[in-house]
């Protein structure tokens, strides 16, 4: 039989196995109880297995007759830019208040295009940034301050 | 006669002038969101999900499903009008329906789409009221080792039913399951994998899974290559079938009803099966098979009149046994939950206003997309040309809002890049989110009725194979697996989809 190795299957194996295996390592952490009484650790020791063994199998297939994916780029622009935006958010929303957070979060994001010009950037971004305080503090009356204690206001 | 009485409670609900209006937005956002190809009802359900706690629990859920179907009909219009389909199951009306447009006679593709659903959804109504009851009735004697194995059933068919291999959509429910038993156990209340960060006592939100794995992930694969999309639609003249066109769809239309009606009922896509098996029924059995592909007006009515009954009667698992046919619907069990109603047999006894209405409500929602969208036309395919770089910030930025206000907690936020970023790589390795979605949503199911059964039994595990309803369970669930792992089965498997 032709070999094809799929790089894709092997990736992806490999994440089944390093998460599976981390709750399995986690799980043996609790007590695993009886078949009657099953401890907090039972269950996702089992699912973890599981999670190990399938992920296994789909690297291993992919070593011997692998699926044909082809994986296509990456954008790494935009990959980093978007969770740099998203972390930002949740760690500044309580910090630097609504409208500050909401703005510095929708500018980064709109940088994740390569494509995009720093005036459409600061365009989208302020245009994004009235219309969620409308839609979301205004509108629908969300308990978020719209000036955060970080300001010293 | 007790269907057209509990019918009658469910449109005095449903016609509430509230409920008209949210189902009227329902249905507008679903189509919106149909329309413009990058966010699915999937991701925009999970961003809406939190704004609908405060609604009364009907009103919410009337527009939740409102979005999820309209969404199936915003998806073929644009796959006629710029062979683009907005939603997988929309795939195949962009074969006939797209070759038709170009002929110039897009006006009788997309009214034929619309007339079709349109009957497709009001026979879907009416076969979801006459079979809910039933089903909850049967469903109420099950104990603790039968939900585990309906469970179980519930998920491996939905492997059946996914694209890609088995093995990765097994792994991607094994692992959503696993990533289910984060935060604190039901039975001991000891906290589980949560790094001692009290934000995850309560495990990690289902929002942003779907938000992360739908939304996120999406968007970062439409960031791959960027292109402007340069529509070029077609002009939309004379909506009305000819005489001729008329005669050939209504067949179609009634065939399609009936298979979408009875596939939907399975878990994990049964509308996307529902529209490919109803266009290979019209191609096999036409005296002119030679058309299909060509801009045969049966290639169109059929998948679509398919695929919208199964959207509706994909409601029939989650309302009578709890399990959800799709993303969207494990989503609305989180919805029923905030508001205090567990999803299952109960509900139809202990809400038949809620139930009733909400059933309802899709009959009104389907006069209402009627209505909406073939006059709205012109106003579907400007938002077509709405670019992409306002577009995937705003979503970013309200899953984000959206998110945080769930629980006011940072944790849920970075959740949302987490799941985006293992979801994006995933999907890169050819493994589909919807399985994991569904595992994360149906696992502590799983866990608590295992444990359960188990303590009633007094930890034998033979209870699983004894009580019949659990046995026979488990026996379709083996022969759904072997289905899906089978060669021969695969093979025809990959047709069916083949063609997307």
């Amino acid at each position: 039989m032709e070999r094809r190795r799929s790089f894709p299957d092997v990736l992806a194996g490999g994440i089944f196995v390093l998460i599976g295996g981390a709750f399995v390592v986690g799980a043996l952490g609790y007590e695993l109880g009886t078949p009657t009484r099953m401890g907090p650790g039972a269950f996702p020791l089992l699912v973890g297995v599981a999670v190990v063994a399938l992920g296994l199998a789909i690297a291993g297939k992919g070593l011997i007759a692998g699926e044909v994916i082809s994986f296509g780029p990456i954008p790494w622009r935009a990959v980093a830019v978007i969770v740099l935006a998203v972390l930002f958010f949740g760690f500044t929303i309580r910090r630097l208040g609504f409208v500050p957070t909401t703005a510095v979060t929708a500018l980064l994001t709109t940088l994740a295009s390569a494509r995009v010009r720093l005036l459409t950037a600061v365009a989208v971004a302020a245009g994004l940034t009235v219309a969620s305080t409308l839609i979301f503090v205004v509108g629908l009356q969300l308990r978020i301050p719209l000036w955060g204690p970080w300001l010293g206001l | 006669m007790e269907l057209l009485d509990n019918l009658a409670l469910g449109f005095s609900t449903a016609l509430l002038v509230q409920n008209v209006l949210y189902c009227f937005v329902g249905v507008l956002l679903g189509t919106a969101v149909g329309v413009l190809p990058g966010i699915g009802p999937t991701a925009t359900v999970a961003m809406l999900l939190p704004i609908t706690f405060s609604f009364e629990p009907v009103t919410a859920l009337i527009m939740l499903a409102g979005i999820y179907y309209g969404a199936q009909y915003g998806g073929s219009t644009t796959a006629i009008l710029i062979n683009l389909p907005g939603e997988s199951s929309a795939a195949v009306t962009a074969l006939d329906g797209h070759e038709m447009a170009r002929q110039g006679r897009a006006g009788p593709a997309l009214a034929a789409a619309a007339i079709g659903s349109f009957v497709a959804g009001t026979v879907a109504t009416v076969a979801l009221a006459a079979a809910a009851p039933p089903l909850a009735s049967v469903a109420l004697k099950f104990g603790p080792a039968d939900y585990f194995s309906l469970v179980l059933f519930g998920l491996l068919v939905s492997i059946a039913l996914a694209r890609g291999t088995a093995l990765k959509a097994l792994a991607m429910i094994a692992l959503g399951v696993l990533l289910g038993t984060v935060g604190q156990d039901i039975y001991t209340g000891t906290p589980r994998f949560v790094f001692e960060q009290r934000e995850l006592y309560g495990g990690i939100d289902f929002v942003s899974v779907a938000v992360g794995l739908f939304g996120v992930a999406e968007i970062l694969r439409n960031l791959e290559n960027e292109q402007t999309r340069t529509a070029i639609v077609s002009k939309v003249t004379n909506l009305w079938p000819t005489r001729e066109d008329r005669r050939r769809i209504v067949a179609p239309i009634l065939r399609g009803t009936g298979l979408g009606a009875a596939l939907g009922v399975l878990p994990g896509g049964g509308h996307v099966l529902a529209s490919f098996t109803s266009y290979a029924v019209e191609k096999r059995i036409s005296k002119r098979p030679q058309e299909f592909g060509r801009g045969a007006i049966e290639g169109v009515a059929g998948p679509e009149s398919a695929n919208n009954a199964a959207a509706q009667t994909s409601f029939i698992p989650l309302l009578t046994l709890g399990l959800p046919a799709h993303p969207v619907m494990a989503l609305m069990i989180g919805a029923f939950i905030v508001h205090g109603i567990t999803p299952g047999p109960n509900v139809i006894n202990d809400e038949p206003a809620l139930f009733w209405g909400l059933i309802a409500s899709m009959w009104i929602g389907n006069v209402l997309l009627l209505l909406l969208n073939l006059p709205l036309i012109g106003l579907w395919v400007r938002m077509l040309r709405i670019p992409y770089q306002v577009l995937f910030p705003m979503i970013i930025l309200f899953a984000a809002i959206g998110t945080y206000s769930l629980n006011f907690n940072a944790y849920d936020v970075y959740a949302i890049a987490f799941f985006g970023i293992l979801g994006y790589v995933l999907i890169k390795c050819g493994c589909e989110p919807a399985p994991l979605l569904l595992g994360f949503v149906l696992g502590p199911l799983l866990e608590e009725n295992l444990r359960r059964a188990l303590i009633i039994s007094r930890g034998d595990p033979s209870v699983f194979v004894t009580r019949p309803i659990s046995a026979a369970l488990l026996v379709l669930a083996v022969v759904a697996l072997v289905a899906a792992v089978l060669p021969s089965i695969r093979r025809r498997r990959a047709v069916v989809f083949a063609e997307e």
